[in-house]
Order: structure tokens, then sequence, then C-alpha cells
């Protein structure tokens, strides 16, 4: 057997006949039982009681904030799976990190939780936690008398834990239960129920018999629950990492077109969710440097996903770019109302240099821009196509947007079939733009 | 010459990697997401990790145990989930844990608009946490502050064990440019000082004179401690308030002599101005037009940009504020670091220019804001 990793300086300073002393032995023979170093073991503490447990011993040791040591564990874990990581909790802790547990059940990475099950909240006055009986009379008064306490071993083990065990502290073989539940690779859970002496017992009888009885009516728990036998997470998280191909910074784009103009230029797309509005604006951006110039792009949309209006503002210039709002477009692309109706304000503003591309089926605020509308149901272009089909125009406009431009963007941006199908309907845009 | 087309996000992605972050943890969040994408897509190829919290708590927990195991730890956020990270960035200053968190703000208050901008947490960056020691906060302009300030942001939480902040916006993190990452010259990296072997290790006590405590990782060949209780230079827990005063003027000295030599800010001088416009993030980019505006017109203006917000550069903010006669502070919220500049400048004139709306703060507002405070001012 190993040498005891108890921390001689630092003995247990629970209240006297407090079960967590016992738990502190049988964890410091579980480490000899296994031959465990100091070193090789990390006791990461929760807040309460159960939260002076690193100091107890010559381990590696991290005590953190109330409900949150399954958190640090787990980076802990991940960062050093050679590592035995020991969490220990109390109830308290059990029920403000209760996210954390499920999590962890359901993560499954080879952390050993300990919970220090005394149902109650010991440092802070006896108040009833998430294992307090309901008729138990504790430090909050009648609260906990409507509330119905958590069972934590078959919340754990639906809640996807492979190891959860349910014991008195004071069986016999708590040490060989620990040592299983430490072996066992995965997420284990063992629930100790215990005494605390110094609020719950002044005024609610308990005793290791009781506590005997009060197990005994309840479900076993004890130890592998077959039916969330997998993998550890850790070990086939590197399984997967090491087989994905490495990852290379973006390239470029190179230049080699010459743009149609000079100076900055606003560009605004007004669409709506689903017409790769967004695509589109990217795609101007790609051209204007593939002809040398600086591009900003940011986009409005509302949080819901495929409805609302999109919104792309541009800007191209010869210069970097400081601000990158839009606030006098040289170009307004409007292929939804939505769009147009969110920026009411701009058309006002416009004078007879900015040119409008619009949908024939879209209604225009009274603008002095030169508008050019688009009937794109004859064009045959899909609303969803209406945004590319746009930029094909605008190309042909030839002011801020070149042919060349847009093609080496799609080129760049795109392969394969999806390429062909942008660049026909570029073609087919372009066509109808110079018969028109 | 080839430009890559890039947002700001990634472009932290990228700087993270770039300063040697090893450990990525965070929670779906707009306008933050695309930095967790991003570093789902570039660290599990190279052996590091990128983990999904099932909240901001736990995804900044797995951050701080894996920077105690010595990992170069990020996570990242918005307001909704800055609220979440308080109690662990309170652990991480006091416990003196490297970490680097991103802040891509929101318009808030609480949930408010997930696709809009603001620049609205500059307070509670600072302050929003229990004890109010100072961590460091650095505000990026665009893409490439984006890139450069994440990997200084590493260095910085290396060379002070202290949390960094970079505050972001929606407005840069989801704005794309055309940045050359590879032209960007970068500083060498630095790695938290390693204690030495040879003595007994206090996972607290400093021996040098910038007074961060030298590291050993957990798991390495001595037991660490590390804990998020008041604890002398041996990490139990202690109180004796000699002590424990030692340790918060310690905790406040070596963040701000940490960034005392790094200097961090974009000042354009025009001759005979008396007006400077003092901002961050980007509500620079609108001050910089409408710095060239005005300028142009004859009506001289200076700008100072600062990126690093906390601690405060007083010294730099006095000396460049010395011979003006008007501050304008632009900010995207309804007047923060305003505060900060009253207090840095008791003497001076100063007017704001600010809005949280979910739009940027455009050119035109900047110069009516300059022609009001020059009225004041005459």
């Amino acid at each position: 057997m190993a040498d005891s990793l108890l921390n001689e300086s630092r003995p247990p300073v629970f209240c006297p006949g407090c079960t967590h002393e016992r738990i502190v032995a049988a964890l410091d023979t579980t480490f000899q039982r296994m031959d465990i170093r100091g070193t090789e073991a990390v006791i990461v503490s929760d807040i309460g009681c159960s939260g002076l447990f690193d100091t107890f011993f010559n381990t590696h040791a991290l005590h953190g904030l109330h409900g949150r040591a399954l958190t640090c564990a787990a980076g802990i874990k991940m960062a050093r799976p050679e590592l035995h990581v020991i969490v220990t909790m109390g109830d308290g802790g059990l029920g403000i990190g209760g996210a954390h547990l499920l999590a962890a059940c359901r993560r499954n990475l080879n952390l050993t939780l300990l919970i220090l099950n005394n149902f109650n909240f010991g440092m802070t006055g006896g108040q009833f936690s998430a294992t307090t009986p309901e008729d138990a009379r504790v430090g909050s008064g009648f609260l906990n008398q409507l509330e119905k306490p958590l069972d934590v071993c078959r919340v754990a083990a639906s809640a996807g834990a492979g190891y959860v065990y349910r014991c008195s502290a004071y069986c016999q073989n708590l040490s060989a239960i620990l040592e299983s539940a430490i072996r066992f690779d995965g997420f284990s859970v063992v629930d100790m129920w215990g005494i605390c002496t110094g609020r719950y017992t002044r005024n609610n009888k308990l005793t290791p018999a009781a506590i005997d009885d009060s197990l005994a009516r309840l479900p076993a728990a004890a130890g592998v629950v077959p039916e969330n036998e997998r993998p550890e997470y850790g070990f086939r998280y590197r399984q997967t990492a090491a087989r994905l191909p490495p990852v290379t910074m973006p390239g470029g784009i190179p230049i080699c077109c010459i743009p149609p103009a000079s100076g900055r230029n606003e560009v605004m797309i007004l669409g709506s969710a689903g017409q790769r509005v967004l695509t589109a604006g990217e795609l101007l951006c790609l051209a204007g440097m593939s002809a040398g110039l600086h591009v900003t792009q940011k986009n409005d949309y509302n949080i819901t996903v495929l409805r609302g209006p999109s919104i792309s503002d541009l800007v191209l210039s010869d210069m970097p770019v400081d601000y990158t709002g839009t606030t006098r477009p040289s170009v307004i692309i409007a292929i939804a109302q939505e769009g147009v109706d969110r920026r009411k304000a701009i058309w006002g503003q416009l004078d007879d240099t900015a040119l409008v591309l619009a949908a024939a089926d879209i209604e225009l605020p009274e603008t002095k821009a030169r508008v050019h509308r688009l009937d794109f149901k004859k064009m045959t272009i899909k609303p969803h196509d209406r945004a590319l089909a746009s930029l094909a125009v605008l190309a042909g406009h030839h002011q801020i947007l070149s042919a060349d431009m847009l093609n080496h963007a799609i080129e760049y941006r795109f392969h394969g079939m999806m390429r062909d199908s942008a660049l026909a309907l570029v073609h087919t845009a372009f066509d109808f733009y110079r018969n028109e | 010459m080839a430009f890559c087309f890039m947002e700001g996000n990634e472009a932290v992605a990228w700087g993270a990697k770039a300063a040697g972050c090893r450990f990525f943890a965070g929670y779906p969040i707009t306008p933050a997401t695309t930095i967790y994408n991003t570093m789902l897509e570039i660290l599990p190829p190279g052996g590091g990790i990128c983990m999904q919290g099932e909240d901001e708590i736990a995804s900044i927990g797995f951050c701080l145990g894996a920077s105690m195991c010595g990992m170069k730890a990020m996570t990242a956020t918005s307001g909704p989930g800055i609220s979440l990270y308080s109690e662990q960035i309170s652990f991480a200053t006091g416990s003196e844990i490297p970490i680097v968190i991103v802040d891509v703000q929101r318009l808030g208050p609480s949930t408010g608009s997930a696709t809009r901008g603001a620049d609205g947490d500059i307070q509670f960056l600072r302050w929003g946490n229990s004890g109010g020691i100072p961590l460091i906060v650095l505000a990026p302009a665009d893409v490439k502050d984006c890139y450069l300030l994440t990997f200084a942001a590493f260095n910085l939480a290396e060379t002070c064990r202290c949390p960094v902040i970079v505050a972001s916006n929606k407005e840069i993190g989801m704005t794309r440019e055309n940045i050359d990452l590879s032209a960007l010259a970068l500083p060498e990296i630095v790695h938290r000082n390693t204690a030495p072997e040879d003595r007994p290790y206090l996972p607290f006590h400093t021996s040098g004179e910038n007074g961060v405590p030298d590291f050993l990782p957990i798991g390495c060949h001595i037991p660490v401690r590390q804990t998020s209780s008041t604890h002398g230079p041996d990490g139990y827990i202690t109180t004796d308030p000699e002590i424990i005063a030692a340790t918060q003027r310690r905790l406040i000295a070596k963040v701000e002599s940490a960034v005392e030599d790094f200097t961090c800010h974009e000042f354009m001088e025009a001759p005979q101005s008396e007006t400077l416009i003092l901002t961050y993030g980007v509500s620079s980019r609108s001050a910089k037009a409408a710095y060239h505006q005005l300028n142009r017109a004859g009506k001289p203006v200076s700008l100072l940009t600062l990126k690093r917000l906390w601690p405060a550069p007083e010294n730099l903010i006095r000396s460049i504020a010395a011979p003006m006669r008007h501050i304008v502070v632009v900010e995207m919220n309804m007047g923060q670091y305003l505060r900060e500049i009253e207090r840095v400048l008791p003497n001076k004139r100063i007017s704001f220019v600010g809005k949280m709306n979910g739009a940027l703060i455009t050119p035109d507002e900047i110069i009516e804001g300059v022609h009001r405070g020059r009225q004041l001012t005459e």
C-alpha cells in the first residue's frame, strides 16, 4: 500500500460527530489501496463543508465556486486526462449546480463525483437543500415542506451517468465503493448519506440506523448502470479530433481586375431572409477585392432564421474604409418589400447620381434616384436568385462593378456545380440586361 | 499580396491560435457564436480542445480548469453571457488564473437585441465582479485589431496571470473586411513564468518585482493548490489582515504595472487643434471620417482612439488632452467611459456624443457634436 495522502499539518476541522470526517478517512484509504500518489490526483472541491476537502489531502487541489466544481473539473480532465479527478460536493452544490450535474452525466468525462449528502446547508444555518425531506425541521421555516426532495441517483442514471452508487457514509465498505467509482472509466456518482451534527440533528432525529432504513426503502443504485455504458468523452474526443484534417488560415483572392469606379461607394442590398442577400454582399466585396479595393460588409437581419428582412450594407473604396455604415449609397439593390420597408429613411436622401435596381413587384418610396426596374418573373429568376441576378445587372451598368470582377468573385467563392450554376445565372441575367 | 475576407470574430480566433491558445469553451450566443465556430474548426485538428458548455458558467469554468493545467484558454460571449461569467471572472482575478475573455457586445439591457451592436458593457467589464480588483480590457476597432489585440490579450494574461477581456462589438465581430493577416507582424509569444524546481513551491509566493506569482500547472511533479478563498502565499485560507491586505495591494499593482509598457492607442494630431475627439471601438472609425472631414474644412480637431480601456491609460489621456480646450467623448452607449474621462480630466470641458439604438454613430453626428461642444467652450 502507498503512503497516506492526508495532510498532517491540516487535520479535518469538522464538527464533532460529523460524517464528513469518515469520508476523508475512507478516501485516503482508497488512495492507498489504489496506490495513487498526490501528484496523480486532483481534488476539486465545491463550497460549503465539502469545500474543505481539498485542504486535508496532499494532492493537487482546486477549490472553486458554489455549484461549479464540475465545470473546472471538466477543463482539468480534458487538459490532463491522466489525472484522477475527484469532485467533492454537498447537497447544496448539487442543487445550485444542477445543470452541470446533468451535463456531466450526459458528457461522460471520467470524473468521480462524491456527494456529501447531509440534507441541509451546514455552514449557513441549516437551510433546506435539494435533498431535505419535506418533514424535516430546518433553517428555512416551513419552506422545505413545500418542495419535494431530489433523488439524485435516479436523476443521474436517467441523465446518462455510467456509474451511480447510493450508500450510507457509515457503511463498512465505503473505501471499496470509492475505489470502484474511481476505477470506472466514465462519469461516476457516489451519493453518500451522512449526518450534520452542527445543524441537522439539532432538530431532527437521524442515526446511521435510520439512514440504513431510509436507503432500504429506495430503489438500489449499486454501481455500473448497464444501459449507460459507453466510451469515455475525452477518449472519444481525442480519437475523433485526431482524424480531422489540418486547417490553414484562409487564403486571399488575387488582384487581377481594374475597378470601374474610384473613391468610396456604398451599396445596400434590401431583401428578405432566404434570398441569399448576405452571399450576394460577400460576392460584391470579393469582386471589389479582385480589383484591389478595400471593402466592408455588415449585415442587418432579425434573429429569426428564415423570416424577416435581410439587408447587407457594403462599402467598396480605393482607400481603407473607416465608417462602415451606409448613409449615401451609390447603389441600392431592392429585391423584397421587407427590406425596403426596414430602411425607409434612406430614400429621401438619394439624389440622381444614385442607382436603384428594384424588383418590378415591390413598391418604392419616392426618390430622386435613377430606378432600374427588374422583372425577375420575365427573366425566369427565382426569388432566392434575385440578389445574384441583380449583381449581374449591376455589372452590366459598369459603374462600380465589372463583369470580370463578378466572374472572378464567383470562381473564388464557389466550386463545382455551385460555381457552374452561379455563372450560368449571371450569364442569363447579363444577357437579359443587354437585350433590354 | 492577396486579401482575405474575414469578420472580426474569425480574426479573434486566428489571433488566439497564433498566440498559442489550446483550449476554447463557449456557449452559442449571437453575435459571438462565430468565434466558437471558428475555434471548433481550427483547434481540434492540431490537438487543441474546443468544447461547448451547458451554459456560460460552465464554459468559463472549463477554461479556468484547463488554464490551471497550463493551457492557454479563451472563451467568448455577449452581454447575457458576460453577466453569467461574473462570478468566475472574480475567481480568475482573485486566484490569478490567466484567461482571455471576448465580449462581442450587443444592444442591451438584458436580452436586448441579439443582432444589434453597442458598447454597453464597458463599465460592467471593469466593475462587474465582486471585490473590484482591476483586470485588463482591450477594445478593437476593426478586424486587424481583433487579430492583434487578441494576440496581445494572451500575452498580457500570461504575463500578469489575470483575466484579459477583449471588448468587441457586433459591428466589429460580425463585420467583414479585406485583410492580409500574414502581413501583420506579431510580437513574441509570452508564456507564464514557471517556478524553479529547486525550491519548495508556494503557489502564490512572488519572488520577482512584477508581483506575479510563478506558475506550476495542476498535474505537475508536485501538488499544486488553487483556491477561490482568501489565501496566503501557500494557497491555504487565511484570516491574517496583513497578508490579506498585502495580497489585495499586489493584485492591483501587478495589473497596473503590467500595462504600463503596453501603450495601445492611435493618436491623430492636427496642428493648432483645440478640440480632441476621444473614442474607442467601432465608433473610432466614424470619428476618423469626421476627423478627415473637419480638418479638410479647416476646422482642426485631433483624434485619440484608445485600445486599452482598463486600467485607464490616465497619463496618456492627461498628456494628450493637456493642450486641448475641449474634449468630445464618443461611444456607442449612453455615457460610460465618459465617466472615466471626467474623472481623469476634472478641469476640462467635456462633451459627449453617444447613442444606443442599434445604429452606428455616424460621422455627421460626431461633427455636429464637435460644433456643439465648441460653442459651449466659446
